[in-house]
Protein backbone atom coordinates (compact mmCIF):
# COMPACT_ATOMS: atom_id res chain seq x y z
CA UNK A 1 0.00 0.00 0.00
CA UNK A 2 1.89 3.11 -1.15
CA UNK A 3 1.63 6.16 1.17
CA UNK A 4 -0.80 8.37 -0.74
CA UNK A 5 -3.52 5.33 -0.72
CA UNK A 6 -2.91 5.37 3.18
CA UNK A 7 -3.13 8.91 3.50
CA UNK A 8 -6.45 9.36 1.16
CA UNK A 9 -8.24 6.17 3.27
CA UNK A 10 -7.42 8.81 6.30
CA UNK A 11 -8.80 11.53 4.72
CA UNK A 12 -11.92 10.13 3.58
CA UNK A 13 -12.82 8.72 6.61
CA UNK A 14 -12.19 11.54 8.37
CA UNK A 15 -14.50 13.32 6.21
CA UNK A 16 -17.31 10.88 5.72
CA UNK A 17 -17.38 10.82 9.66
CA UNK A 18 -17.13 14.68 10.30
CA UNK A 19 -20.33 15.17 7.70
CA UNK A 20 -22.50 12.47 9.21
CA UNK A 21 -22.16 14.25 12.52
CA UNK A 22 -22.68 17.15 10.62
CA UNK A 23 -26.19 16.02 9.68
CA UNK A 24 -27.21 14.05 12.86
CA UNK A 25 -25.75 16.45 15.49
CA UNK A 26 -28.60 17.79 18.00
CA UNK A 27 -26.45 20.59 18.90
CA UNK A 28 -26.10 23.14 15.66
CA UNK A 29 -22.81 24.33 16.71
CA UNK A 30 -21.23 21.06 17.00
CA UNK A 31 -22.62 20.95 13.41
CA UNK A 32 -20.78 24.10 12.46
CA UNK A 33 -17.43 22.24 13.90
CA UNK A 34 -17.73 19.05 12.50
CA UNK A 35 -18.20 20.83 8.89
CA UNK A 36 -15.03 22.99 9.73
CA UNK A 37 -13.43 19.57 9.79
CA UNK A 38 -14.85 17.79 6.97
CA UNK A 39 -13.77 21.45 5.11
CA UNK A 40 -10.25 20.81 6.06
CA UNK A 41 -10.17 16.73 4.84
CA UNK A 42 -11.61 18.26 1.51
CA UNK A 43 -8.83 20.75 1.00
CA UNK A 44 -6.31 18.25 2.15
CA UNK A 45 -7.50 16.42 -0.74
CA UNK A 46 -6.93 19.37 -3.23
CA UNK A 47 -3.15 19.39 -1.52
CA UNK A 48 -2.85 15.42 -2.22
CA UNK A 49 -4.15 16.41 -5.68
CA UNK A 50 -1.72 19.02 -6.18
CA UNK A 51 -4.28 21.84 -6.45
CA UNK A 52 -2.78 24.05 -4.25
CA UNK A 53 -4.62 27.15 -4.85
CA UNK A 54 -7.74 25.87 -4.36
CA UNK A 55 -6.86 23.98 -1.43
CA UNK A 56 -5.80 27.93 -0.09
CA UNK A 57 -8.89 29.55 -1.26
CA UNK A 58 -11.26 26.74 0.32
CA UNK A 59 -9.91 26.83 3.44
CA UNK A 60 -10.53 31.31 3.12
CA UNK A 61 -13.63 30.69 1.84
CA UNK A 62 -15.52 28.55 3.49
CA UNK A 63 -13.67 28.00 6.70
CA UNK A 64 -13.07 31.34 6.87
CA UNK A 65 -15.84 33.25 6.12
CA UNK A 66 -18.83 30.74 5.50
CA UNK A 67 -18.59 28.99 8.41
CA UNK A 68 -17.69 31.92 11.06
CA UNK A 69 -21.48 33.19 9.24
CA UNK A 70 -22.74 30.32 10.21
CA UNK A 71 -21.27 30.44 13.47
CA UNK A 72 -22.66 34.00 13.97
CA UNK A 73 -26.29 33.61 13.18
CA UNK A 74 -26.64 30.15 15.16
CA UNK A 75 -25.03 32.31 18.46
CA UNK A 76 -27.38 35.48 17.56
CA UNK A 77 -30.70 33.11 17.47
CA UNK A 78 -29.83 31.45 20.61
CA UNK A 79 -30.42 28.08 18.64
CA UNK A 80 -28.43 25.70 20.64
CA UNK A 81 -30.34 26.56 23.81
CA UNK A 82 -33.87 26.17 22.34
CA UNK A 83 -33.73 21.90 21.10
CA UNK A 84 -34.71 21.06 17.45
CA UNK A 85 -38.05 19.21 17.06
CA UNK A 86 -37.16 16.08 15.46
CA UNK A 87 -39.02 14.84 12.27
CA UNK A 88 -40.64 11.27 12.42
CA UNK A 89 -38.54 8.02 12.24
CA UNK A 90 -40.34 7.02 9.30
CA UNK A 91 -39.73 10.27 7.61
CA UNK A 92 -36.12 9.95 8.76
CA UNK A 93 -35.98 5.95 7.29
CA UNK A 94 -37.67 7.64 3.95
CA UNK A 95 -34.88 10.41 3.64
CA UNK A 96 -31.70 7.57 4.41
CA UNK A 97 -33.66 5.04 2.08
CA UNK A 98 -33.67 8.44 -0.55
CA UNK A 99 -30.43 9.05 -0.08
CA UNK A 100 -29.22 5.80 -0.12
CA UNK A 101 -31.47 5.24 -3.51
CA UNK A 102 -29.17 8.12 -4.95
CA UNK A 103 -25.92 6.57 -4.07
CA UNK A 104 -27.19 3.18 -5.74
CA UNK A 105 -27.61 5.33 -8.90
CA UNK A 106 -24.94 7.17 -8.46
CA UNK A 107 -22.37 4.03 -8.46
CA UNK A 108 -24.55 2.10 -11.04
CA UNK A 109 -23.63 4.33 -13.92
CA UNK A 110 -20.34 4.04 -13.09
CA UNK A 111 -20.65 0.05 -13.94
CA UNK A 112 -22.53 1.44 -17.70
CA UNK A 113 -19.52 4.25 -18.21
CA UNK A 114 -17.08 4.16 -21.46
CA UNK A 115 -13.84 3.39 -19.89
CA UNK A 116 -11.56 6.56 -18.66
CA UNK A 117 -8.69 8.26 -20.78
CA UNK A 118 -6.48 9.26 -18.70
CA UNK A 119 -4.28 12.27 -20.22
CA UNK A 120 -0.63 12.89 -19.39
CA UNK A 121 -0.59 14.19 -15.97
CA UNK A 122 0.68 17.65 -15.39
CA UNK A 123 1.43 18.69 -11.82
CA UNK A 124 1.48 22.33 -12.80
CA UNK A 125 -1.97 22.60 -13.39
CA UNK A 126 -2.79 23.37 -9.93
CA UNK A 127 -0.39 26.33 -9.37
CA UNK A 128 -1.76 29.53 -8.70
CA UNK A 129 0.37 30.45 -11.63
CA UNK A 130 -1.12 28.41 -14.12
CA UNK A 131 -5.07 28.64 -12.74
CA UNK A 132 -4.07 32.54 -13.10
CA UNK A 133 -3.38 32.49 -16.51
CA UNK A 134 -6.46 30.67 -17.64
CA UNK A 135 -8.82 33.01 -15.06
CA UNK A 136 -7.91 36.37 -16.66
CA UNK A 137 -7.21 34.85 -19.83
CA UNK A 138 -9.81 32.29 -21.49
CA UNK A 139 -11.91 33.36 -18.24
CA UNK A 140 -12.11 36.78 -17.86
CA UNK A 141 -15.62 37.97 -18.55
CA UNK A 142 -17.13 35.17 -15.81
CA UNK A 143 -14.63 36.55 -13.87
CA UNK A 144 -15.65 40.24 -14.00
CA UNK A 145 -19.52 38.64 -13.45
CA UNK A 146 -18.80 37.16 -10.39
CA UNK A 147 -17.90 40.15 -8.65
CA UNK A 148 -21.11 41.70 -9.60
CA UNK A 149 -22.67 38.75 -8.30
CA UNK A 150 -20.63 39.19 -5.34
CA UNK A 151 -21.73 42.79 -5.15
CA UNK A 152 -25.14 42.15 -5.73
CA UNK A 153 -25.27 39.46 -2.86
CA UNK A 154 -23.74 41.51 -0.29
CA UNK A 155 -25.87 44.28 -1.39
CA UNK A 156 -29.05 42.13 -1.24
CA UNK A 157 -28.28 40.78 2.07
CA UNK A 158 -27.92 43.81 4.10
CA UNK A 159 -31.04 45.20 2.26
CA UNK A 160 -32.66 41.61 3.19
CA UNK A 161 -31.61 42.63 7.03
CA UNK A 162 -31.99 46.13 6.84
CA UNK A 163 -35.97 46.26 5.46
CA UNK A 164 -37.19 44.57 8.01
CA UNK A 165 -36.44 47.25 10.48
CA UNK A 166 -37.96 50.06 8.95
CA UNK A 167 -41.53 48.09 8.82
CA UNK A 168 -40.73 46.92 12.50
CA UNK A 169 -40.77 50.67 13.61
CA UNK A 170 -43.48 52.14 11.16
CA UNK B 1 -10.94 0.26 -16.20
CA UNK B 2 -8.76 2.18 -13.49
CA UNK B 3 -7.34 5.50 -14.12
CA UNK B 4 -5.02 6.19 -11.48
CA UNK B 5 -4.54 10.31 -10.49
CA UNK B 6 -2.60 9.56 -7.39
CA UNK B 7 0.10 6.29 -7.13
CA UNK B 8 -2.29 3.89 -5.74
CA UNK B 9 -5.44 6.00 -5.48
CA UNK B 10 -7.78 5.36 -8.39
CA UNK B 11 -10.18 7.99 -9.61
CA UNK B 12 -13.44 5.94 -8.95
CA UNK B 13 -12.31 6.12 -5.40
CA UNK B 14 -12.64 9.73 -5.81
CA UNK B 15 -16.38 9.16 -7.14
CA UNK B 16 -17.10 6.90 -4.42
CA UNK B 17 -15.70 9.42 -1.68
CA UNK B 18 -17.73 12.21 -3.77
CA UNK B 19 -21.19 10.40 -4.00
CA UNK B 20 -20.91 8.89 -0.47
CA UNK B 21 -20.74 12.97 0.97
CA UNK B 22 -23.40 13.70 -1.35
CA UNK B 23 -25.80 11.19 -0.35
CA UNK B 24 -24.47 12.36 3.26
CA UNK B 25 -26.08 15.64 2.47
CA UNK B 26 -29.25 14.30 0.38
CA UNK B 27 -29.94 12.74 3.84
CA UNK B 28 -29.19 16.15 6.09
CA UNK B 29 -31.17 17.68 3.59
CA UNK B 30 -34.39 15.61 3.39
CA UNK B 31 -34.23 14.52 7.59
CA UNK B 32 -33.27 17.74 9.27
CA UNK B 33 -35.97 20.84 10.60
CA UNK B 34 -33.42 23.08 11.47
CA UNK B 35 -33.17 25.56 7.99
CA UNK B 36 -29.47 26.02 9.40
CA UNK B 37 -28.60 22.78 9.35
CA UNK B 38 -30.13 22.55 5.90
CA UNK B 39 -28.15 25.01 4.43
CA UNK B 40 -24.69 23.23 6.10
CA UNK B 41 -26.02 20.23 3.90
CA UNK B 42 -25.99 22.29 0.61
CA UNK B 43 -22.77 23.27 1.05
CA UNK B 44 -21.77 19.70 2.12
CA UNK B 45 -23.17 18.46 -1.15
CA UNK B 46 -21.56 21.50 -3.10
CA UNK B 47 -17.92 20.73 -1.54
CA UNK B 48 -18.42 16.89 -3.07
CA UNK B 49 -18.96 18.53 -6.31
CA UNK B 50 -16.24 20.50 -6.21
CA UNK B 51 -13.99 17.53 -4.95
CA UNK B 52 -15.07 15.26 -7.61
CA UNK B 53 -14.48 18.27 -10.09
CA UNK B 54 -10.55 18.54 -8.53
CA UNK B 55 -10.13 14.61 -9.54
CA UNK B 56 -11.20 14.74 -12.78
CA UNK B 57 -9.42 18.36 -13.80
CA UNK B 58 -6.42 16.48 -12.26
CA UNK B 59 -7.42 13.16 -14.63
CA UNK B 60 -7.55 14.89 -17.63
CA UNK B 61 -5.06 17.61 -17.14
CA UNK B 62 -7.20 19.90 -17.76
CA UNK B 63 -7.75 23.69 -15.63
CA UNK B 64 -10.71 24.40 -16.65
CA UNK B 65 -12.30 21.91 -14.20
CA UNK B 66 -10.53 23.94 -11.18
CA UNK B 67 -11.42 27.08 -12.58
CA UNK B 68 -14.87 25.36 -12.35
CA UNK B 69 -14.40 24.79 -8.79
CA UNK B 70 -13.85 28.51 -8.26
CA UNK B 71 -16.42 29.56 -10.23
CA UNK B 72 -18.70 27.15 -7.91
CA UNK B 73 -16.93 28.77 -4.22
CA UNK B 74 -17.70 32.16 -5.17
CA UNK B 75 -21.81 31.29 -5.83
CA UNK B 76 -21.51 29.28 -3.01
CA UNK B 77 -20.55 32.23 -1.11
CA UNK B 78 -23.32 34.77 -2.17
CA UNK B 79 -25.82 32.15 -1.48
CA UNK B 80 -24.91 31.66 1.69
CA UNK B 81 -24.78 35.36 2.48
CA UNK B 82 -28.48 35.73 0.82
CA UNK B 83 -29.72 32.82 2.43
CA UNK B 84 -28.37 33.63 6.14
CA UNK B 85 -30.32 37.04 5.45
CA UNK B 86 -33.40 35.86 4.89
CA UNK B 87 -33.24 33.35 7.63
CA UNK B 88 -32.31 36.31 10.06
CA UNK B 89 -35.38 38.14 8.52
CA UNK B 90 -37.72 34.93 8.85
CA UNK B 91 -36.65 34.43 12.63
CA UNK B 92 -37.19 38.07 13.50
CA UNK B 93 -40.77 37.80 12.33
CA UNK B 94 -41.21 34.18 13.35
CA UNK B 95 -38.93 33.56 16.30
CA UNK B 96 -38.32 30.14 14.69
CA UNK B 97 -36.09 28.37 11.99
CA UNK B 98 -38.15 25.10 11.84
CA UNK B 99 -39.24 24.82 8.37
CA UNK B 100 -42.06 22.44 9.31
CA UNK B 101 -43.27 24.87 11.12
CA UNK B 102 -42.80 27.99 8.67
CA UNK B 103 -44.43 25.88 5.87
CA UNK B 104 -47.44 25.91 7.88
CA UNK B 105 -47.42 29.66 8.01
CA UNK B 106 -48.32 29.90 4.19
CA UNK B 107 -51.87 30.53 4.13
Amino acid sequence: MEITEIIFYILAFAGVVSALVTVTAKNPVYSILSLVVCFFTISAHYVLMNAQFLAMVNIIVYAGAIIVLFLFVVMMMNLNEIPEMAKKLAWKLAAAVGAGGLLLVFVASLKVTDDLIQATPDESIGMIHTLGQVLLGDFLVPFIMTSILLNSAMIGAVLLTKRENKLQKA
Amino acid sequence: MNVEILSGVTVQQYIWLSAILFAIGVFGVLSRRNAIIIFMSVELMLNAVNLLLVAFSRMHADTAGQVFVFFTMSVAAAEVAVGLAILVMLYRNMKTVDIDVLSKIKE
